[in-house]
């Protein structure tokens, strides 16, 4: 009985901890996000989404692309060697500043997979058959 | 005195009889599972053969919960109702535990290297992993931090009682919080995530590593109570 009232107690407590410090828990920020917000997290945070279809541009090592959550989009750019699963309609997680024109400056871009696997010919065969969802399961 | 160890006496006799069969399973499933993972099955469509490092990463994440949660049953068990084999059971099951969270924090650094592009980061799941391992190696420690080592089991059930909070924190971090690692492919209200092709391996080396855990649970059980009546003959013939 001890034990099993001490326990409620200490989930409560643990999720009453856990709500109060949401924002430090948040590994990135939505286009979404950022717009619910009057200003930017801080001055350095990390951007997520998808990255748009079409997007993608390179300018020598600069790559520009857009960040979506099919919801809202915020443009970005990023010089450097970018992972091997960044790609467009995939997930991408950037960390970096929020120009005052709205554009984000990356310094570090981490690709984010979903939890979709499949064997290519699976995907080809989805892909032809339209029954192919791009980026629904990302958030 | 006796009656304490008319349970273990019965226990040792059916891990007896139980190990040799265990055992077996547990190398017929690996080679099963190291099989379909390696050779007879498709590579992944965005990663290619990286996909591979998930059927050793994901049973030994699910290991590592399930031994964690199998401790603290068995450390409600020993507070509750002072179940004479409830200590000795979270006593053996904790390296193991300990050593399925190092496996799934390796084979999950070396799978985000390719991947995500980058060895760790601070992001809730691995975060909330990463404390687990810390609560397997303080439970390690305090179970053998006192004399008596009654008291060191008590501590150590109060321990894994207080970090099982950890347990629901890891599994839901990722639909919580926005974290680099992807939701959970399996335990989805829809059809799993995964191929058919891919499951096979995936919920063979599961198994096996489950059967693994199994064996050296009753084996490790088995040497403690051993130990334990060495010690009272020990003591007995002294004096």
């Amino acid at each position: 009985m001890v034990v099993a009232v001490s326990l409620g107690l200490l989930g409560s407590a643990a999720a009453l901890v856990l709500n109060a410090v949401e924002d430090s828990l948040v590994f990135f920020y939505t286009p979404s996000d950022l717009a619910e917000r009057t200003a930017p997290p801080e001055n350095l945070f990390r951007l997520g989404g998808l990255v748009e279809e079409g997007s993608v541009r390179t300018e020598g090592a600069t790559t520009h692309f857009v960040v979506t959550d099919l919801n809202r989009t915020i443009p970005a750019s990023y010089t450097g060697v970018l992972p091997d699963l960044f790609r467009e309609g995939q997930g991408v997680v950037a960390e970096g500043t929020l120009g005052s024109d709205g554009r984000f400056t990356a310094s570090e871009v981490l690709a984010k997979h979903d939890e979709t696997y499949m064997p290519k010919e699976v995907a080809e065969a989805l892909r032809e058959s339209g029954q192919w969802r791009e980026g629904e399961a990302t958030q | 005195m006796l009656h304490r160890f008319a349970n273990p006496a019965r226990f040792s006799r059916i891990a007896a009889r139980v190990l040799p069969w265990s055992t077996a399973l547990t190398g017929l499933l690996f080679v099963a599972g190291i099989y379909f993972a390696l050779f007879a099955s498709p590579a992944d469509y965005q990663q290619g053969d990286t996909v591979r490092i998930m059927y050793v990463h994901v049973p030994s994440a699910w290991m590592a919960m399930g031994a964690y949660t199998f401790i603290a049953v068995m450390s409600a068990t020993s507070l509750i109702w002072k179940h004479p084999l409830a200590d000795i059971a979270a006593r053996a099951a904790a390296p193991l535990g300990a050593g399925f969270t190092v496996i799934v924090l390796t084979t999950g650094s070396l799978w985000g290297k390719p991947t995500w592009g980058t060895w760790w980061v601070w992001d809730a799941r691995l975060t909330s992993v990463l404390v687990l391992f810390f609560l397997y190696l303080g439970h390690i420690a305090l179970t053998h931090a006192f004399d008596n080592p009654q008291r060191g089991a008590k501590a150590a059930a109060v321990l894994a009682l207080v970090g099982f909070v950890n347990i629901p924190i890891i599994k839901f971090s990722v639909d919580w919080w926005n974290t680099l690692h992807q939701p959970a492919s399996l335990t989805r209200l829809d059809r799993p995530a995964i191929d058919p092709a891919m499951l096979t391996p995936l919920l063979l080396m599961g198994l096996a590593f489950m059967a693994y855990f199994i064996t050296m649970l009753l084996i490790r059980m088995r040497a403690d109570l051993n130990a334990a009546r060495a010690r009272a003959l020990q003591l007995s013939a002294a004096e």
